[in-house]
Order: structure tokens, then sequence, then C-alpha cells
């Protein structure tokens, strides 16, 4: 507690930067996630393809990747970019599955309805089907998130700011204050986005608090 | 880049001795086997008891909540702790312990969920053909679960592969040293080397574990088709065709 108190400062900058390092790749790889997602449901035979080379960049682990990722793009190994490209690659390796499940889960006779109605193409997936599958792809987006910011953490190794300095530092140093400080800042800001999830989720489909009402 | 990458895994002394490759590999290898055993033997027990008996979810409930407390945080805070054992031991305890704790719900929740998801239909009928409690777990229960069952011990082991190279920030050797002394001493090739060599052996052993996973399912559950060869196998007695008397096919 004397720790914090004397400290409150660095770690509230470091909590902004560790949500940075979280908060964006989650965003990027929901974007991403939904033409990707929408492929895989409409041909059936790309499904497989897109599935199973998300379950193998997520095979890959965090540190590893985190350290190869300037081969790759071709950026500096203390670029925090390659910490949200990183990030980003797990999110969409987690949502691409999520939103093409959800998307399948919308029933026939719903997209018959809108295909009736005048419903086309990116109006449909946008107007009718996106908003439906919103329940299971918020899901994947909490599991997301909170994997997230707990794999962030795994940055400071590679010198990259955020609350796993506190995790670092507090190790190195032997103070205690700061090290639990960091594990406790790190589930805050997981439970703050996952609640943050939640409540848009909520937002997005009044029709789930109507259910008992007209029909 | 790639070239010094290039010379880093073509020079002998990369492969060669305690810190070379083929040892960090067994090293890697031998903390995950370790691992897994300590958090099988407790998991999946118990993953079958809450299964079966329907006792204490809270117990799935609790481990779960373990997922949010960020790794690193947890692999450090063991090892502060522990960190006047005595010699090796200083390392190798709280690094064990926590990728345990680790493997731990993964496994738990494949387990008890695998068990809780078969077909209340099959668990009647075996109770019904006088089956006894312990008959229907080990030989309905945990056959319908396995393909949940084993892929909680495939995310676990997924899971405790790329902590073990975290760990090597508290002193652990494995692959993760390679990563850990590369960055410390600005030795890029032998970094970016290491983390290559982490990434592929964690997508050779999810290949080989899906390998395991296809050859341990039971074909009634796979779809997997059943060579003639492997008739007289351990399997049960299949159904011969036309054997069936009882038609249970409405008809349309």
């Amino acid at each position: 507690m004397d720790w914090l108190a004397s400290n409150w400062r660095t770690v509230l900058d470091l909590a902004v930067s560790h949500l940075y390092l979280a908060g964006v790749p989650l965003v990027v790889g929901l974007v991403l996630s939904v033409p990707l997602g929408w492929t895989a449901k409409r041909w059936s035979r790309t499904y497989f393809a897109i599935i199973t080379s998300a379950g193998l960049l997520y095979t890959i682990p965090s540190l590893a990747l985190f350290v190869v990722m300037p081969l790759i793009v071709g950026t500096k190994i203390l670029d925090p970019l390659n910490v949200v490209i990183a990030m980003s690659v797990y999110t969409v390796a987690l949502l691409a599955r999520t939103v093409a499940d959800g998307l399948t889960a919308v029933p026939d006779h719903v997209e018959q309805a809108a295909t009736a109605m005048g419903y086309k193409g990116l109006r449909r997936l946008f107007g009718v089907e996106l908003p439906l599958a919103v329940p299971v792809v918020a899901a994947g987006l909490r599991v997301a998130a909170v994997s997230n910011v707990s794999i962030v953490s795994v940055a400071s190794i590679v010198g990259i700011s955020q609350l796993g300095d506190l995790l670092v530092d507090g190790y190195n140093r032997v103070i205690w204050g700061e090290l639990v400080t960091g594990i406790l800042a790190t589930v805050l800001l997981a439970l703050v986005l996952d609640a943050l999830i939640v409540a848009g989720a909520k937002v997005l489909t009044p029709w789930t608090r109507a259910a008992g009402g007209r029909a | 880049m790639i070239a010094s990458l290039l010379s880093w895994f073509t020079d002998a002394e990369t492969w060669a001795g305690e810190s070379g490759i083929g040892n960090r590999l067994l090293e890697h290898l031998w903390y995950t086997l370790a691992t897994m055993v300590v958090a099988m033997v407790l998991a999946v027990p118990a993953g079958l008891w809450v299964g079966h008996t329907g006792h204490a979810r809270w117990l799935v409930t609790v481990a779960n909540s373990l997922r949010a407390v960020p790794t690193l945080g947890l692999l450090l805070a063991a090892s502060l702790w522990l960190r006047t054992l005595p010699g090796d031991l200083a390392y190798v305890v709280p690094s064990i312990a926590v990728l345990a704790l680790l493997a731990i719900p993964p496994v738990l929740a494949g387990t008890y969920g695998g068990i809780e998801a078969v077909d209340p239909a099959a668990r009647d009928a075996a109770y019904g053909v006088g089956m006894r409690g312990r008959q229907v777990l080990w030989q309905v229960e945990v056959p319908n679960a396995l393909p949940l069952i084993l892929s909680g011990v495939r995310s676990a082991v997924l899971q405790v592969v790329a902590t073990a190279t975290i760990a090597a920030i508290v002193g652990l050797g494995g692959l993760g040293r390679f990563i850990i002394d590369g960055l410390a001493l600005s030795d890029y090739a032998q970094a970016g080397g290491g983390a290559l060599l982490v990434a592929v052996l964690a997508l050779a052993l999810e290949g080989l574990l899906a390998l395991v996973q296809r050859r341990l399912v039971s074909p009634g559950l796979s779809g997997r088709p059943v060579g003639g060869s492997r008739k007289d196998d351990e399997d049960a007695p299949r159904e011969e065709p036309g054997e069936s008397t009882v038609d249970l096919r409405t008809p349309a």
C-alpha cells in the first residue's frame, strides 16, 4: 500500500500504455475478423483453412512472437508496434472462428426474411446478420480481452513498457508492494475491459432485454 | 538479420553442450512433461468426480478465475517467495508449481465439461443395462468425454510450453534461455533463433497431440472409418450389419 501511495502516477501511466497495447489489437482484430469470419461462413470450403490457420497462429508462444515480429514486419525490436501487431494476430486467431460461428448461427428463416425485405450483400451482413451475432462475438471478445491483458505483460521482457514493468522491477528489486500492485492492476484492467464489452453488447442487443414483452 | 540468424543456427557452438539447442530442447520437454503429470494427476480425477457426481462445481469456477491473473506476475511472485530454496530448487520448484497451476484450469474444464456433456440417454441406458456408477464412468462417460478431455490437455500443453519459455527469466533452463540471454546480450540472432525454435516446438507438439487425439478417440464418436484389420482390436464388438432386428427409425 505504501508503495502504491508514492507511485500511483507511474502505475496510472503504465496502465494507460497497457490499455493501449491490449485494447487497440482488440479493435483491429475485430475489424479483421469480420471479413474472415464472413468468408468462412459464405464458402464452407474456406472454413476449415481459416479456422486451422487461426488455431496454429494462436499456438505460437507470445514471447516468441514478440521477438520474431521485427523479422517479419521489419520494425525495430523496441517498437511497441511489434506488440500491437502480435496481439492483433492473437485476437484475429480467436475471433475469426467466433465470428464465423456467430454468423452461421443466424437462423435461415431470418436471413430469408431479410432477403425478402430487400436486404442484400453488405447491407444484410451489417444490418441483420452481424447484429444478431453480437452475443456470440461479444463472448469471444471477452475471452480475447482477458487473455490480451494477461499476455501484454510479457512484453516487458522485450522492453516494451506497461504494467508488466511493475512485475519485473518488483521481482528484480524484491519490492513486494510493486509486484503485487502489478498483478492487481492487471487483473483490474482485465475486469474493466470485460465489463465494458458486456455493457457494449447489451447496448447493441436491445431485443434480448425485451424478452417476455410483445413478441 | 536473416544472415545472422542463419549463422547462429549453423554455428556448431549453438548446438553443443549444456547450453546447446539439443539440451535446451530436452529441458523444455522435460519441464512440460513433469508439469503435465502433476497437473493431470490433480485435475483429471477432480474433473471426473465433479462431472460424474455434480458436486463441488465451484472448483471449476475457482480454477477458471485463475486465468485472469497474469502468468508473468504469478511466476515472478512464486519465485520471489521461494527464492531461499537451496540451489536449482529455487527456480525449478516455483516454475513447475506455477506451470502446473496454469495447466490445471483447461484440463479440469475439459474433463468436467466432457463428462457433463455426455448424452444423458447414453448414461441412462448404461444404468438401464445394469452398470454401476464406476462402470458407467469408465466405460461410458470417459470414452464419450475423451475428445473434450484431450482438447483440455492440448491447450494446457501449449500454455505450459509458452510459459516455460517465459520462466527463463527466473533462471529456468529450456529454449527460453536463448531468448532471455539473447535479449540481455543484445544478441538478436540468438533471441530470434530461440523464438523460432519455441514456435516450431509448439506447432510440432500441437500436431503430435492432434494425431494422438485421433488415435485415442473411439471411431464411434469421431466417425473415423474402422479398417477390417482392426476388427479384433480391444474395441468393443461392433454390431454386424443385419444383426439388428429392431428398426429404430420412424417411417418417413
